[in-house]
């Protein structure tokens, strides 16, 4: 492939994949206010455009024309620093996310991913590791209690997640033998007993599965594990004292790292795009990207539907879950998968 | 091919000696605490360009994401201000400065004429997972196993140093007596 042709084929990748993802962003948060509505025997939004779809479109431009406020007590460069930092890091894992198989145009093979990276699954922790410290930092640089309390409950609580997250990923590795989301994902095709997917969760991951989806909730500040932010406590946790677009940016970052982490659970555990495929060849291209399609919205219905059932942890609670009962579990979940592999 | 991640190296190179001397230069504890971050990242850029992307994904993971939040949850904590800035003295100044530039092209000298090893070339380490497990279990397995232990006993001092000190049954006397 020459080399024009490839930076060409990566630009639209690139703004492709930023365009869906924004907008799935938008569309989360009004899936969100949608479905939660309903659960709460109320309506949602439905006054801007029909069922209220444009309402994402409403809030986006009530956050670009409102008021920029900096309060004077600040510390600038870090209270300015911090949305840029957690939004970056929140978009930038979606670069090495494989959503299908290569499609071919005009004789070329063009991956479905904008970058194959043979370490992803590093790469994708690497980033969300450092997305910390826009939480941490914003808590900080506000300079008022709330906000330090939000920043201090984010940081602990990311880093003591982080390991139990990490954990429960190496049981699907050592599955798959690979780094690679594309292999990890290629090592689940197939059936048993001709129904049942090949899936790392029903292959002997469910334990895993679980450590993650617990880890993952943490790591994305949901309920029941939204700390950092609990209203009732702290105002608004490390964002109390942004406004407009700089507070967009939290909200945009925490939707973000929720579609990665269900991108990344889809990959890992329920076979990526691997599903039916059948019909015309036209059809047979786009059903797999339809699969990957489907599954990440289970699962951000998921995220929703817990938001709309569990009350919010006690940070003492929080803590021993994490370190007294998660850490173990995918410790051992991570041994009994060594020695069934070794076996 | 080979020019550009030349430029890439050295670009990264200066990236992580600037973020060592803002370390030094800046008075407020978070702002260095920053700049070691910045210093991680750019040692991490190193790694991968020279083919070590498995050490460099730990490099970024464990240092930059994980110990670094660490440092930087600390500060906040504790809430440390703005340190005092001493002009220090001028010996310091004029033949510390030299003294260290002098040590560390001595060192580079040593190291490159004197110890028989050979530049790397860009992107030849093996660094690849597979490798860097072979090196870890098999021919550094020892080695591995004894660093391991000694961190868990520094885990263990510290966890002693931490907790509180058992109450004698004299204080609890004394506390009676009162």
């Amino acid at each position: 492939m020459p080399i024009w042709l490839y930076l060409l084929a990566s630009v639209i990748k690139s703004a492709v994949v930023l365009g869906v993802l924004l907008t799935a962003v938008a569309y989360t948060v009004w899936l969100e206010r949608k479905v939660v509505g309903r659960m709460q025997n109320r309506w949602g939004p439905t006054r801007v455009g029909p069922f209220g779809l444009l309402q994402p479109a409403a809030d986006g431009i009530k956050f670009l024309f409102k008021e920029d406020l900096t309060p004077p007590h600040v510390y600038k460069p870090l209270y300015i620093a911090a949305p840029m930092i957690a939004v970056i890091f929140a978009l930038t894992s979606i670069a090495v996310i494989p959503f299908g198989n290569a499609i071919t145009i005009g004789g070329y093979s063009i991956p479905l991913q904008v970058t194959d990276v043979n370490t992803g699954l590093l790469l994708i922790l690497g980033i969300t590791s450092i997305g910390v410290y826009g939480v941490a930092l914003a808590g900080w640089s506000s300079n008022n209690k709330y906000s330090l309390l939000g920043g201090l409950r984010a940081s602990a609580q990311m880093v003591s997640y982080e390991i139990s997250l990490g954990l429960s990923l190496v049981g699907v590795l050592i599955m798959s033998g690979s780094f690679s989301l594309r292999d990890i994902v290629m090592a689940q095709q197939g059936h048993f007993w001709g129904f049942i997917p090949r899936w790392n969760i029903f292959h002997g991951q469910f334990i895993g599965f679980f450590c993650y989806l617990m880890a993952a909730y943490a790591e994305t500040n949901r309920i029941p594990f939204d700390l950092p932010e609990a209203e009732t406590e702290l105002v608004a946790g490390y964002h109390t004292e942004y406004s407009a677009m700089k507070f967009a940016m939290f909200f945009m970052a925490e939707y973000a790292n929720m579609i990665t982490v269900a991108c990344l659970a889809t990959l890992l555990f329920f076979g990526g795009w691997n599903g039916p495929i059948f019909g015309p060849p036209i059809l047979q291209a786009l059903l797999p990207v339809f699969w990957f399609a489907a599954k990440i919205f289970a699962f951000l219905f998921l995220y929703i539907w817990v938001r709309g059932t569990l009350p919010r942890f006690r940070y003492d609670q929080l803590m021993a879950f994490g370190w007294k009962f998660l850490l173990p579990l995918s410790l051992m979940n991570l041994i009994a998968t060594a020695i069934a592999v070794a076996w | 091919m080979l020019n550009l991640h030349l430029i890439l190296f050295l670009a990264f190179g200066a990236v992580a000696v600037a973020g060592a001397v803002n370390l030094l230069a800046q008075t407020h504890p978070i702002n260095s605490a920053l700049s070691l971050i910045a210093v991680m990242a750019a040692l991490a850029g190193e790694y991968l360009l020279l083919g070590a992307e498995f050490v460099a994904a730990v490099q970024v993971i464990v240092y930059a994401g994980a110990i670094m939040v660490l440092f930087v949850f600390t500060i906040m904590l504790l809430n440390a201000g703005v340190e005092e800035r001493t002009q220090g003295s001028r010996v310091s100044v004029l033949l510390g400065i030299p003294g260290m530039l002098l040590g560390s092209i001595l060192v580079a000298w040593v190291v490159l004429r004197h110890s028989g090893t050979e530049a790397v070339a860009v992107g030849s380490l093996p660094g690849d997972p597979k490798t860097i497990g072979q090196m870890l279990f098999h021919e550094f397995l020892l080695p591995f196993e004894i660093t391991s232990v000694l961190i868990l006993i520094a885990i263990m001092g510290a966890v002693v140093l931490a907790s509180k000190p058992p109450s004698t049954p004299a204080a609890g006397l004394t506390r009676e007596a009162e």
